[in-house]
C-alpha cells in the first residue's frame, strides 16, 4: 500500500493578458482568475492512479491564501482522499521556505502514522518558474528525486517498493526505478488528468481539510519586482476562415517560390 | 572565476544554448574586471569542442571522468559540479537553462545553500548581484537578487547570441574525476531508449518548416503535416508539448529548450506561440498561422493566418498544391 503525496500552487490562469499587483510582487489573477499548472494536474492525477491500485491515500497539499482551498477541493474532486492546507500569502514563499514547508508537513504526518512514501511535485510553477521546489524538498528530507518524470508507477521489488519514473531526456526516453522514499516532479505530457464529476464534487466537499500555520517566518525567494514586456502590435494579415483560404494560401506559397514542379 | 556548465550534442559538439550561455558569461566576466571565463563538461571532451570553446573565450576546461558521472543522475552530477567548483575557486555557476541544465543548478543551489534563480535573461549590477529573469511562461520578468555566494543561475534559451570572443582563451584541459557517495547515486537513469532516426532532415537549416502543435490532437494525427512538409519539401517542428507527449522526437522541438530555426516559411499548425516557443521561431521571414483560436499569439504575431481546424484546413492545401501541379 503506497501513499503518496501531492504538492499544488494556486496560480493565475493566464491564458491572456497578465496584470501585475500594484507593488509589481505578484500576478494579479483576479480578473483572469486561477488554477494550477498543468504539471502539477498531472501529478495530481498520477497520485491518484498509484494509490487507487494499492488502496493507499493521495493527500494533496499547498500553501496558499484562504481561497487555495479551490486547488484542494479540485484535487480531492479527482479522487485524492486527504487535503492539508498551510495558510499563508504564497508569493513571501521563496523556493527554499516552500520545501521546508512541505518538509514539515510530511515530517508531521509522519510522526502521526502517516508516511507519505512518494511525493510528487510539479516541474516548475506556472507563475514564480523557480524549477527547484521538488528538488530542495528532496534535500531537506534526505531522499532521492527524479526530476521531470512524466509518468510515475510503484512496483514491489526484493528491496521493498520502488518508483519507476519515466521521462524525455536529451537523448531519448529515460527510465529510473528508485526505491521508496523519493520525490518526483512531474512534466505534464504522460497522462490525461481526468475532469471531476458530480459525485466526485459532493464528496471532496465533505472531506475535512487539515489547516495549519506555516513552521517558520518565510525568508522569501530575492524577487526584487516584477514588470512586464512591452506589447508587439500585430501586423496579421487574417487568409480566411478554414479549408474555404486554401487557395488564398496556395498563393503566398506561390509567390514566397516555396513550390517545386 | 565563472564556471559554466557546457552540454554537448550526440556528436560531441557543444549545443548552441551552451555557447550562448558562456558568451553570456563572457559579459559577466567583462564587467567584473576580466575575471576568467571556464567551462565544465561532464563527458568527453573532443578536439573539436576544445578549440570551439576556445574560441569562446574559454581559459580552462574542466573534464569530468569517472564512474561517478557515467549514468545520469542529477545528485550525483551535482555533486561532481560541487567539486569543480570547489577546487576552482568559482564564485558562479551557470548553465543553459535546458531541462538537464536547470536541473543541475537547482542541485546545486540547493546542496550549497545557495538561490538559484532560472531563466536569466540579463543582469543589471554586481554588487548586489541583481538578474533579470522569465517568470509567468514567459509573460513577465522578474529582477531577482542573487545576493549568495556562489551565484547559480541558468540563462534562459535565445536571450543572447552565440558569439565567439574577440580573443581566443588557452582552452586548457584539467581533468577532474570526483568522487561521487553512494547515496547520491539513488536516483540515476537506469536506461535510456534509442534515440529515433532523424528523417526530417535538418531544422535548422530548412528552407520550410511545418510545425504542430498540442493542437494536432496526437500521435497518430500528423499525416496532414508530414504530408504538407513532404509537399513543401520542409522539415517537421513542434512544441514543447508535443515532444513531452512522446508524439514526436525531441530532436524536432523548436523553441527556447529545442532549436531555433529561421526558414523562409515557418507554418506553425495548432501552435499557440507561447514566449519559449517563440524564442525558437522568431527569425522566421515569414510565419503562416494555423489555429482555431484568432486571439493566440501565434497568429497575433504572424504574417499571415488561417482561422480554423487544421484538420479541415490541411487536407484542403495539400489538395489545392496538388491540383495546381505541384509535388506530383
Ligand atoms: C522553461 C520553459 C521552456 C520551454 N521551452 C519550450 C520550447 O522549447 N518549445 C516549446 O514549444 N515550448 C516550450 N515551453 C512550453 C511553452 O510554454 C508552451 O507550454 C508550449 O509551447 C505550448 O505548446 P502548444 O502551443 O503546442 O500548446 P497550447 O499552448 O496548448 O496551444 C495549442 C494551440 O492549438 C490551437 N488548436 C487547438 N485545436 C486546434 C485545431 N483543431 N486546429 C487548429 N488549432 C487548434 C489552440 O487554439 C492553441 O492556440 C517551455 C516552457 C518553459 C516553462
Ligand atoms: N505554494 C506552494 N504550495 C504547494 N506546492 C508548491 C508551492 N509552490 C511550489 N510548489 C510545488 O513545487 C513545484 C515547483 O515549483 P517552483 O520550483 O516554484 O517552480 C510546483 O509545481 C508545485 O508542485
Amino acid at each position: 500500500m503506497a501513499d503518496v503525496l501531492v504538492c499544488v500552487k494556486r496560480v493565475p490562469d493566464i491564458t491572456e493578458e497578465v496584470v501585475l499587483s500594484e507593488d509589481g510582487l505578484s500576478v494579479d489573477g483576479r480578473r483572469s482568475g486561477f488554477t494550477m499548472s498543468a504539471h502539477e494536474e498531472c501529478a495530481v492525477e498520477l497520485a491518484v492512479q498509484a494509490t487507487a491500485a494499492s488502496g493507499g491515500q493521495a493527500t494533496v497539499m499547498t500553501i496558499g491564501d484562504a481561497e487555495a482551498v479551490e486547488q484542494l477541493r479540485n484535487a480531492l474532486a479527482v479522487g485524492c482522499t486527504a487535503a492539508t492546507h498551510v495558510l499563508g500569502e504564497p508569493f513571501a514563499f521563496g523556493p527554499a521556505d516552500v520545501a521546508s514547508e512541505i518538509a514539515a508537513v510530511v515530517r508531521d504526518h509522519e510522526a502521526e502514522g502517516r508516511s507519505h512514501d512518494l511525493v510528487l511535485l510539479g516541474n516548475d510553477a506556472a507563475d514564480s518558474g523557480d524549477f527547484q521546489v521538488g528538488i530542495r524538498l528532496a534535500y531537506e528530507l534526505g531522499r532521492p528525486v527524479v526530476n521531470g518524470a512524466s509518468t510515475v508507477v510503484i512496483e514491489d521489488s526484493p528491496e521493498g517498493p520502488v518508483v519507476v519514473a519515466v521521462g524525455e531526456g536529451p537523448e531519448g526516453q529515460e527510465t529510473y526505478r528508485v526505491t521508496l522514499p523519493a520525490v518526483v516532479t512531474i512534466r505534464e505530457g504522460g497522462v490525461e488528468p481526468r475532469y471531476p464529476s458530480v459525485p466526485g464534487r459532493l464528496k471532496a466537499k465533505k472531506v475535512p481539510i487539515e489547516e495549519r500555520q506555516p513552521v517558520a517566518e518565510p525568508k522569501g525567494g530575492g524577487r526584487v519586482k516584477m514588470t512586464l514586456p512591452p506589447p508587439t502590435p500585430s501586423a496579421v494579415t487574417i487568409l480566411g476562415e478554414g479549408p474555404a483560404a486554401a487557395s488564398a494560401v496556395v498563393d503566398v506559397f506561390e509567390k514566397l517560390g516555396v513550390l517545386a514542379k | 572565476m565563472i564556471l559554466t556548465l557546457v552540454e554537448t550534442d550526440l556528436e560531441g559538439a557543444a549545443i548552441e544554448v551552451s555557447l550562448e550561455a558562456v558568451t553570456f558569461a563572457r559579459d559577466l566576466s567583462a564587467a567584473g574586471n576580466g575575471v576568467p571565463v571556464d567551462a565544465v563538461v561532464i563527458g568527453d571532451v573532443s578536439d573539436h569542442l576544445r578549440g570551439e570553446l576556445a574560441a569562446y573565450g574559454v581559459r580552462k576546461i574542466h573534464r569530468v571522468s569517472g564512474d561517478g558521472v557515467a549514468a545520469y543522475s542529477g545528485a550525483g552530477w551535482a555533486s561532481a559540479l560541487q567539486t569543480v567548483l570547489k577546487a576552482a575557486g568559482s564564485v558562479v555557476l551557470m548553465a543553459a537553462g535546458t531541462d538537464r541544465g536547470t536541473e543541475l543548478m537547482a542541485h546545486v543551489a540547493a546542496r550549497s545553500g545557495a538561490s538559484m534563480a532560472a531563466n536569466v535573461l540579463s543582469f543589471s549590477g554586481l554588487s548586489p548581484f541583481v538578474v533579470t529573469r522569465q517568470v509567468v511562461g514567459g509573460a513577465a520578468m522578474e529582477e531577482m537578487n542573487l545576493h549568495q555566494r556562489p551565484a547559480v543561475f541558468t540563462v534562459a534559451g535565445h536571450a543572447v547570441e552565440a558569439k565567439p570572443a574577440d580573443a581566443s582563451g588557452a582552452g586548457e584541459i584539467v581533468e577532474h574525476t570526483p568522487t561521487v557517495a553512494p547515496e547520491d547515486l539513488r536516483a540515476a537513469v537506469v536506461s535510456t531508449s534509442q534515440p529515433e532516426a532523424d528523417e526530417s532532415g535538418d531544422l535548422t537549416s530548412a528552407k520550410v518548416v511545418v510545425g504542430a502543435g498540442r493542437g494536432v490532437g496526437g500521435a497518430d494525427k500528423f499525416d496532414d503535416v508530414v504530408a504538407l512538409a513532404d509537399l513543401l519539401g520542409g522539415a517537421i517542428g513542434v512544441s514543447r508539448v508535443v515532444t513531452s507527449a512522446g508524439w514526436r522526437p525531441h530532436h524536432e522541438q523548436v523553441g527556447q529548450t529545442g532549436s531555433r530555426i529561421s526558414p523562409d516559411l515557418y507554418i506553425p499548425c495548432g501552435i499557440s506561440g507561447a514566449i519559449q516557443h517563440w524564442a525558437g521561431c522568431s527569425s522566421a521571414k515569414t510565419i503562416l498561422a494555423i489555429n482555431s483560436d484568432a486571439e493566440a499569439p501565434m497568429v497575433t504575431r504572424a504574417t499571415y493566418a488561417v482561422i480554423g481546424d487544421l484538420h479541415e484546413i490541411l487536407p484542403a492545401i495539400n489538395e489545392e498544391i496538388r491540383n495546381r501541379g505541384y509535388g506530383a
